[in-house]
């Protein structure tokens, strides 16, 4: 049983100007298991990770993650974005499930 | 507290003598005269932050990267969120958590008169809960406990560390001494061996810190998520091989009011982030 994706947190920089290159920041909730832990009865504990996260900038993919095994608890996702326009980032997280979480945030121009 | 290791050194006789006009001293005293004001060992201490990484000193300093603050927000919630018989939220009774709660987190564990013993920050929660909401107590270093205290502690985020030892308080104090000052477990080690003796030094791969606890409850990278005291007290004990009491037994809120004192003029930290 996969446990639920938890909350995301995602932060752009309030002032930006055309052709600037910001930083995306992320950060979501979720237990990372490996899947190499075992229960107190010696159950081996199933693996459930976040495996792919994904940013659309107006529905364009601008970034992509694969993720494995042994990345943290609460994984942190950061990455560099030339700020052309003002638009909608989505953001989603995928685990191994196949479930989703999604989040959106507004790039606004100075 | 430095004394403590000379009483050690002294042959089995002399320091039963001792104990015998410690206890003598204990019941003059009678709880009238003023008990000797205690003197710590650490005059200056430093925060655990000094003992980190420049990495994990990062993730703390940065509100966002926290992965803390994902509990401090699921306490936000349940600060306002009813719950219970009463169908009351914290905030039916305090109201905003920035004003009601500033400071708390910085004069606890404290002397609670109804129950004549000293609470720690968890336990208050647990019996506002009990008393006012008519809800189920949160388990003791439970997720949404952590979350609370977590809340709650944010609020009081660079005060200094503050409690009251005095009045009835003082045997409480006294009692989490004299457990910090006893060695214990197959290591034969008290609290200070590693903490007032060795800090600053690495104990294999850790930098071992002075144990101020003013950062509680933190983020425990090895823990991948947010701890509170008393469950890093009972590492601290199996760390020594020791058997470590219950979590919100007697024991450790004791041992929590003497670390409080301790740690006094530190600034809260909470939630921190540590190794």
């Amino acid at each position: 049983m996969a446990a639920p994706i938890g909350q995301p947190r995602v932060r752009l920089p309030a002032q930006v100007r055309a052709g600037e290159v910001i930083e995306i920041r992320t950060l979501i909730s979720h237990a990372m298991e490996t899947g190499q832990r075992r229960d107190q009865q010696g159950n081996v504990i199933p693996r459930d990770i976040i495996k792919r996260f994904v940013a659309r900038f107006e529905g364009e993919q601008v970034f992509a993650m694969d993720l494995a095994p042994a990345i943290s608890a609460n994984p942190y996702i950061a990455f560099p974005f030339k700020a052309e326009k003002p638009g909608t980032f989505e953001f989603t997280w995928t685990n191994d499930a196949g479930e989703e979480r999604k989040a959106t945030a507004e790039l606004k121009l100075a | 507290m430095r004394g403590w290791r000379g009483a050690a050194a002294l042959p089995a006789g002399a320091a039963a003598v001792l104990a015998l006009a410690v206890a003598a001293a204990l019941a003059q005293g009678g709880g009238e005269a003023p008990a000797a004001e205690p003197v710590r060992a650490i005059p200056d201490p430093q925060s655990g932050l000094e003992f980190t990484t420049p990495e994990t000193r990062a993730i703390q300093e940065d509100d966002f990267q926290n992965p803390a603050f994902l509990w401090v927000e699921e306490g936000e919630q349940a600060w306002n969120h009813p719950e219970g018989a009463a169908g009351k939220s914290c905030a039916s009774c305090h109201g905003n958590a920035a004003e009601s709660m500033r400071g708390v987190r910085a004069r606890y564990p404290a002397y609670d008169a109804k129950k004549g013993r000293v609470v720690t920050l968890e336990q208050r929660v647990n019996i506002c809960r009990e008393e006012h909401m008519g809800a189920p107590p949160l388990r003791i270093d439970s997720r949404p406990l952590n979350a609370m205290t977590a809340f709650i502690g944010l609020q009081s985020r660079g005060m200094p560390v503050q409690v009251d030892i005095s009045g009835p308080a003082r045997p409480f104090f006294d009692a989490g001494e004299r457990f910090y000052n006893t060695r214990r477990g197959q290591l034969d080690m008290r609290c200070g061996s590693c903490h007032e003796d060795n800090y600053g030094r690495y104990l294999r791969a850790d930098l071992l810190s002075q144990g101020m606890s003013n950062g509680f409850p933190t983020y425990r990278l090895k823990e991948q998520r947010v701890i509170s005291l008393q469950f890093r007290l009972q590492g601290c004990v199996n760390d020594v091989r020791g058997e470590a009491p219950p979590m919100g037994g007697e024991e450790f809120t004791n041992l929590e009011f003497y670390l409080a004192w301790r740690a006094q003029g530190l600034p809260v930290e909470t939630p921190s982030v540590r190794r």
